[in-house]
């Protein structure tokens, strides 16, 4: 998107693009930061982690002859006195898209050098995932009390828990590591790290509004992976 | 010298900050929470069977489309970050594909044994 441009080297749009950064001189993807296209990698590693866990809920799930537990009615809040049927996990959906939505400011305001705004949009997603991670825990602690194990719960199957705590626990791991990398930015960016060209840990990198669109790349993967597990695990 | 160069290096980055205009960030966002909606609407009005699971997937991959394209930017990507990241989900077709035989081969075998008793 704002890769760096090389004198001598044009990108073409398209195939005939893609075929002349695939097969150029020493390096693939001319331009782009290290850092993205590593990202890029790693989240692709990732999506592969998270289909063998979507895979195998699937294969434990087709392979059960116990009823599966009613997910509308497991994860149902009672408000007033009724039960709504997966209101955590919708509110928890919500709060994720609209952290999600900030982010993708701050990469915005970030290249466009608006510092403050950058700031307030990652603590914002930083707050949004926190929210997240805390209502993560409240749901877990309802169902522990209730009875669910990862080698038996009272509502069906007793494959449900394993799959359970393991699929929405890696990703609450993700999104966990996620809110802490979104604080750390917060503080670089209104300290002003990329302005003063400040280097990283562990890197000679100079500090720039890139690592911004990195860290967005990670937190919109996390959305990106609720989307299924939302679709699969609690919906279907 | 030294000088100069600075200059056309910042004159560099700025040509490189040209960012998407706010208006398709709000648009996808309302996009994200209507379907989401939606999404949540399959299961309060509890539609079954074909429907339940068209609509889900219709919605999941609608939504996951959206994120990629232009929260993660691949729209406006470069052809090869793009065929690199999306080629090997085949892959992952694959594996659901062969799994899904599986379950289905294991299914059966439950029901033989632990059920009718074997033959």
């Amino acid at each position: 998107m704002s890769d760096q441009k090389i004198d001598g080297f044009e990108l073409k749009p398209g195939f005939k693009g893609m075929a002349s950064d695939t097969g150029s001189d020493q390096t693939m993807f001319k331009g782009v930061h290290w850092g993205k296209a590593m990202m890029w990698i790693f989240l692709l590693s990732d999506t592969f982690v998270f289909s063998c866990f979507l895979i195998s809920y699937m294969k434990g799930r087709g392979s059960t002859i116990v009823d599966w537990p009613n997910t509308s009615e497991v994860f149902s809040l009672y408000v007033g006195g009724v039960p709504v049927p997966l209101l955590l996990i919708a509110i928890m959906t919500f709060v994720l898209i609209t952290s999600s939505g900030t982010m993708a400011l701050a990469v915005k305001y970030g290249y466009e050098k608006n510092r403050k705004m950058c700031g307030w949009l990652i603590l914002a997603t930083a707050v949004g995932g926190l929210t997240f991670v805390g209502m993560q825990v409240f749901e877990w602690s309802k169902l522990i009390h209730e009875g669910v194990r990862p080698w038996g719960n009272p509502f069906g199957a007793s494959q449900f828990g394993s799959f359970f705590f393991m699929i929405t626990g890696f990703h609450g791991f993700h999104v966990s590591i996620g809110v802490i990398f979104l604080f750390i930015y917060t503080y670089k960016v209104f300290a002003g790290h990329y302005e003063s060209k400040k280097r990283g840990w562990f890197t000679k990198m100079k500090g720039d509004y890139v690592e911004i669109e990195i860290l967005g790349l990670y937190w919109h993967f996390v959305d990106l992976v609720w989307v299924f597990i939302f679709a699969f695990f609690y919906l279907w | 010298m030294e000088e100069t160069n600075k200059i056309n290096e910042t004159t560099k980055k700025e040509e490189q900050t040209s960012t998407q205009k706010i208006g398709i960030y709000l648009w996808i966002w309302l996009l994200l929470f209507v379907l989401s909606f939606f999404s949540y609407m399959v299961d309060w009005y509890q539609f079954q069977g074909m429907l339940r699971w068209s609509l889900i997937l219709f919605f999941m991959f609608l939504k996951a489309g959206l994120i990629m394209a232009f929260f993660m930017h691949l729209f406006w990507e470069r052809y090869a970050l793009v065929n690199v990241l999306l080629w090997p989900m085949t892959a992952i077709a694959c594996f659901i594909f062969l799994m899904t035989a599986e379950f289905k081969y294991t299914l059966f075998s439950r029901f033989f044994y632990f059920v009718v008793g074997g033959a």
